[in-house]
């Protein structure tokens, strides 16, 4: 049987994670190849980079950590933030990237999607949405939930699976940040509008929320970033406490 | 001992690349290439895949005598191959992904998509999912049954002679997921994204 993924996620800006799990043990907290280490020996099942880096000349830092995180974490590795062309999505998968994922350049340019995924494969390119709750419906934010490009979220997850897209990750604007769960009607029309998996993020702030998101949402995995930070929870409680819920997890 | 991962340009082999390293260390040397003279002096070969099953046949037609000399290298001089996922898919007679397209024919079958029963299973089957083991193959050596390896793909193999698979899993119906045919190996999941048990099949390839 298919298990439902848990898949910490690190913010990284020039090449440092901003923020991190602050064990004791830890010889450097900022360093993002440590931490991705952390939580693929702890039974991650996936590891996502965001690189949030905000200047141009700071951009190359990613690859570097990429290539080292690869070299020393071998489960599959989702690298996002910044990525606009075919050649971005070129560069990080021959640093040892498994998937990458668009955000704005999908929106501004589908092309990149189409190209992307006949290029290396669907499997490969995963389109992530940033939607934020409009009266009844969701409209799609690009520029890192700064610019609405009112186009509605549902329409848009359906055209990005045609246009080659291997997976949605799905982020809530509003829940953001909030800890206080995610948003599962948008989770779940989207995962019930589309036939390839959805990734849920945005909101988590215990580990029920977790199990709504699979439950509730029919995300197919679950992403987050803060509970895991400063040891809150480990990737390890996470999991045998969905497994304690029936979610099949791998253990 | 040198193993050879062929590069032929058939999407991202880096993982695989790391893989083989780390668990080669210093003992064995791991060769990146699509030179044949390296792949016939090998002792043994990694046939990785990603993309299409007609992308990846196409890369492997554009280099010059590659087929004849995987051709040689497997079924004359049986040496051992491991191919995995697309490479894994190409040792079929024939694959139907974008369109009909010839395969390597080492193992008689064919490549299909996944029946998704009307959408009640997405596609493509991502995540990690269990291994059945139903064949002793010494690729397992020391991994137990139902241990989880990590798959993506929309596409399996279905070989015509049950009796070349050795594992299983269950998405949507009995997905082959692994084929031992004497020197012959495949995978459908990725060791070499599959954690400390996915390196440890490595191990065992390496070791044959």
């Amino acid at each position: 049987m298919l298990k439902n993924r848990i898949i910490p996620c690190l913010d990284v800006k020039n090449g440092r994670v901003v923020k991190g799990i602050n064990f004791v043990d830890l010889k450097d907290a900022g360093d993002p190849v440590e931490q991705a280490k952390i939580y693929s020996d702890g039974g991650a099942d996936e590891i996502c980079f965001l690189d949030i880096t905000a200047s141009n000349e700071n951009r190359d830092t990613i690859y570097d950590v990429v290539e080292k995180t690869s070299k020393k974490c071998f489960v599959p590795l989702t690298v996002g933030g910044g990525v606009r062309t075919v050649e971005d999505i070129n560069k990080l998968l021959n640093c040892g990237a498994d998937k990458v994922s668009i955000n704005t350049a999908a929106v501004e340019n589908s092309k990149v999607v189409v190209d992307s995924s006949k290029k290396f494969g669907s499997q490969c390119i995963v389109v992530a949405i940033d939607a934020k709750k409009n009266g009844d419906k969701w409209e799609v934010f690009t520029h890192g939930g700064r610019n609405n490009s009112g186009i509605d979220a549902l329409e848009y997850a359906e055209q990005m699976e045609k246009n080659g897209a291997g997976e949605l990750l799905v982020t809530s604007m509003d829940r953001d940040g909030t800890q206080v769960g995610y948003d599962i009607d948008l989770m779940s029309k989207i995962s019930s509008k589309v036939n390839i998996p959805v990734i849920a993020s945005g909101g988590v702030g215990n580990l029920d929320h977790l199990v709504d998101g699979i439950k509730l949402g029919k995300a197919n995995a679950v992403l987050a970033a803060s509970i895991f930070h400063y040891g809150k929870h480990s990737v390890k409680e996470a999991k045998d406490y969905l497994d304690s819920k029936g979610i099949p997890v791998r253990i | 001992m040198n193993v050879t991962i062929v590069d032929y340009k058939s999407g991202n082999i880096s993982s695989v690349i790391n893989s083989f390293k780390e668990v080669a260390k210093d003992k064995v040397t791991i060769e990146v290439t699509s030179d044949l003279n390296k792949i016939k002096s090998s002792d043994k070969v990694v046939l990785p895949g990603q993309g299409s099953f007609k992308s990846c046949v196409d890369s492997l037609n554009k280099i010059k005598g590659l087929r004849d000399t995987l051709n040689e290298f497997a079924l004359t001089n049986k040496k051992p191959l491991l191919g995995i996922c697309v490479g894994l898919q190409m040792f079929a007679n024939v694959g139907y992904e974008e369109t009909e397209t010839k395969g390597l024919g080492w193992i008689s079958g064919k490549v299909s998509k996944i029946d998704n029963q009307n959408g009640k299973f997405k596609l493509p089957h991502i995540g990690w999912n269990q291994i059945n083991i139903v064949k002793d193959s010494k690729i397992f050596k020391d991994i137990e049954n139902n241990s989880h390896m990590y798959f993506v793909h929309s596409y399996e193999f279905v070989p015509n002679d049950k009796k070349v698979i050795s594992a299983t899993t269950d998405y949507s119906s009995n997905i082959v997921c692994s084929v031992e045919k004497e020197n012959i190996f495949g995978t459908q999941f990725h060791p070499e994204k599959s954690d400390r048990i996915g390196l440890k099949m490595i191990d065992n390839f390496i070791n044959l």
